[in-house]
């Protein structure tokens, strides 16, 4: 055998690209594995957001008529389809990095496994919330074209309102996931769903922003399903403009946040 | 590194969970191929050892050198190399028996095609063919932790390193578990094990340290740990009497005494020659039973406590 040095590096561990740049996919692959035991939950998380969407748009859409938008008039289904879109990769994101994510840290002790072999407290965050991403994107895939075959979709960029669907899971799931890492017991999980409420009713997803006086309006504008929302409905009703790009650097800063966040938590609670 | 050059190097090693100390300072060296144990009772600090080696947990103090390496540098280089057992079962319960194995050796970045082989020939090993397709919640304690020790295997690692490895196990899925360490070992694999069951330390260990209270108290082989701090054989005597320390006088002089709550222990060469003293002094034990020194006596001797309360 050749005579590696035993002298201390200074630099943090390193493993060769293609293993490094691979680590996190085995986390993904693992939870794809198990999600085989399970797919009957999987598959009815596509169901939620569709029959919102038809309870909404078409019952209640039917009362409302129109909606007035930034000086356009849109009915009141396409209106209210990207805010579904929008919120359901929001849920989907939160549930497998809250819920699953306290199981697996706290109770199964997955990741005590996992941090005894060459993956890294990085590679357990970015591993669990690409498999969220993944799980969002097959479902936002779903919803956006029951929505196009129902006629709630008026611009062909609304394709890609599935890769913002994904921007908005990435900001949903490394922030929840960083969160979890602090929580002790499952009544904390409620807490999870109590700040979601609020956000899911007033984030200009069943009225625009117009509604709220002023002052609130900067309140709704704080919060992140707000970028999200507003992000998706512009694409969906083809209504670009620069203020999506405002969007788009608040969702990816969050889940940069969340990320080195998590990994850190991670680190100090199973690394000590 | 050479071959033949220490595996696991610590000096003055040291852990402290805020202001408690649950080890103080270990010296330790493990050469490959050796089977090295660590034994003592409950909250020794035998964990806090294989954490620290397991690069799972720093070290507060001293140096540690793995596979010549530092694990505060180079934690996932070393990880690599490495086995782990764990006390606490941790199988993927969501998963069947076979995948616990590939997805394991996918956290290594090994790839797809060499771990299906590797999980083949270790669930031979492991017993568990026909088990390969249940989940792993349906299996039984002896069969959970020979899959631990598998999972432990599927990188090929040069030290494995068993925490506990047989407690909580009925005495026949011990001696399959004994039978398959032993054959590693055979194979040349590098084991550290943890233990506070003397007879599995006796079977297993080619060398083994004893600890208590986060020190090491002695160092040595089982057969030269016995010779140097017990005797040949023990006489245990039992009276009956609410306290035994009461005839501990009168069985002075013949050996070594020690008082147990429920019985005397008597160190000497010949167990039966003492026994016939005890009786020409005109004492009459309730019972009596003359057996070989253990590192149990070991332990008694150096802490003045049991293994196992
Ligand atoms: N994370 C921890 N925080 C505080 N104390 C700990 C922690 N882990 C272990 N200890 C303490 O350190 C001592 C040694 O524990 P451990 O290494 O698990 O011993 P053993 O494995 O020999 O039973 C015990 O007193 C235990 O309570
Ligand atoms: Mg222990």
């Amino acid at each position: 055998m050749s005579a590696p040095t035993v002298t201390a590096r200074r630099s943090r561990p390193r493993l060769p690209f293609p293993i490094a740049f691979a680590m996190p996919l085995a986390l993904v692959e693992r939870n794809a594995r198990a999600g085989k035991h399970y797919w009957l939950t999987i598959v009815s998380g596509f169901f939620e957001p569709v029959f919102y969407l038809f309870a909404m748009g078409v019952g209640i859409g039917a009362l409302v008529g129109t909606v007035e938008v930034d000086g356009r008039a849109l009915p009141y289904a396409v209106f209210v389809a990207p805010a579904l879109m929008a919120t359901s990769a929001m849920n989907g994101a939160v549930y497998d990095s809250t819920q699953n994510v306290f199981w697996k840290l706290r109770f199964a002790k997955l990741y005590d496994t996992v941090l005894s072999t060459p993956m890294r407290p990085v590679d357990v965050a970015v591993g669990e919330i690409s498999w969220a991403l993944l799980r969002g994107l097959l479902y936002s895939t779903a919803f956006l074209a029951v929505a196009w075959a129902a006629g709630f979709v008026t611009s062909p960029w609304a394709l890609l309102a599935i890769p913002a669907c994904t921007l908005i899971g990435l900001a949903f799931a490394s922030v929840g996931m960083a969160v979890t890492t602090w929580m002790t017991s499952w009544t904390h999980l409620e807490y999870v769903q109590l700040a979601l409420l609020p956000m899911f009713l007033f984030s200009a997803t069943f009225f625009p922003l117009s509604t709220y006086p002023e002052g609130l309006q900067w309140v709704v504008r704080a919060t992140p399903l707000y970028h999200g929302v507003d992000l998706v409905r512009g694409l969906m009703t083809g209504d670009l403009h620069a203020g999506l790009l405002v969007h788009v650097a608040y969702l990816l800063v969050l889940g940069a946040v969340g990320v080195a966040v998590t990994a850190r938590r991670i680190e100090r609670l199973l690394l000590s | 590194m050479n071959d033949d050059a220490p595996l696991i190097q610590a000096v003055g090693r040291r852990k402290t969970y805020g202001a408690f100390t649950a080890v103080d300072g270990i010296d330790v060296e493990v050469a490959p191929g050796e089977s090295f144990g660590f034994l003592g009772p409950n909250g020794a600090g035998k964990t806090s050892t294989m954490r620290i080696i397991a690069c799972t947990s720093p070290a507060t103090g001293g140096t540690v050198r793995v596979l010549g390496m530092d694990p505060a540098t180079d934690a996932s280089r070393i990880k690599a190399q490495l086995g782990v057992v764990p006390q606490e079962d941790t199988l993927d319960n969501d998963l069947t028996v076979t995948e616990n194995l590939l997805v394991y050796g996918r956290y290594f970045g090994l790839p797809r095609a060499t771990v299906r082989e590797r999980a083949a020939e270790l669930l031979e090993f492991a017993q568990l063919v026909d088990k390969r397709d249940e989940l792993v919640e349906n299996l039984s304690g002896g069969m959970k932790r020979r899959l631990t020790i598998a999972r432990g295997l599927i990188n090929t690692p040069r030290i494995l390193l068993l925490d506990e490895p047989t407690t909580g196990l009925d005495p026949q899925a011990r001696h399959i578990l004994w039978d398959r360490l032993f054959r590693l070992k055979r194979e040349g694999v590098t084991l550290v094990l943890t233990t506070h069951y003397m007879d599995e330390a006796e079977q297993l260990c080619d060398r083994l340290v004893v600890m208590d209270s986060g020190r090491i108290v002695a160092e040595g082989s089982p057969r030269a740990l016995i010779r140097e701090h017990a005797s040949r054989e023990v006489l245990e005597l039992r009276f009956d009497v609410a306290d035994h320390a009461e005839r501990a006088d009168d069985v002075a002089g013949i050996g070594r005494v020690e008082v147990l709550a429920d019985r005397l222990l008597l160190y000497v060469e010949d167990g039966d020659a003492a026994l016939e003293q005890v009786t020409a002094r005109g004492v009459h034990p309730m019972s009596s039973l003359v057996r070989r020194a253990s590192l149990e006596d070991v332990f008694l001797r150096l802490t003045g406590r049991s293994l196992i309360e």
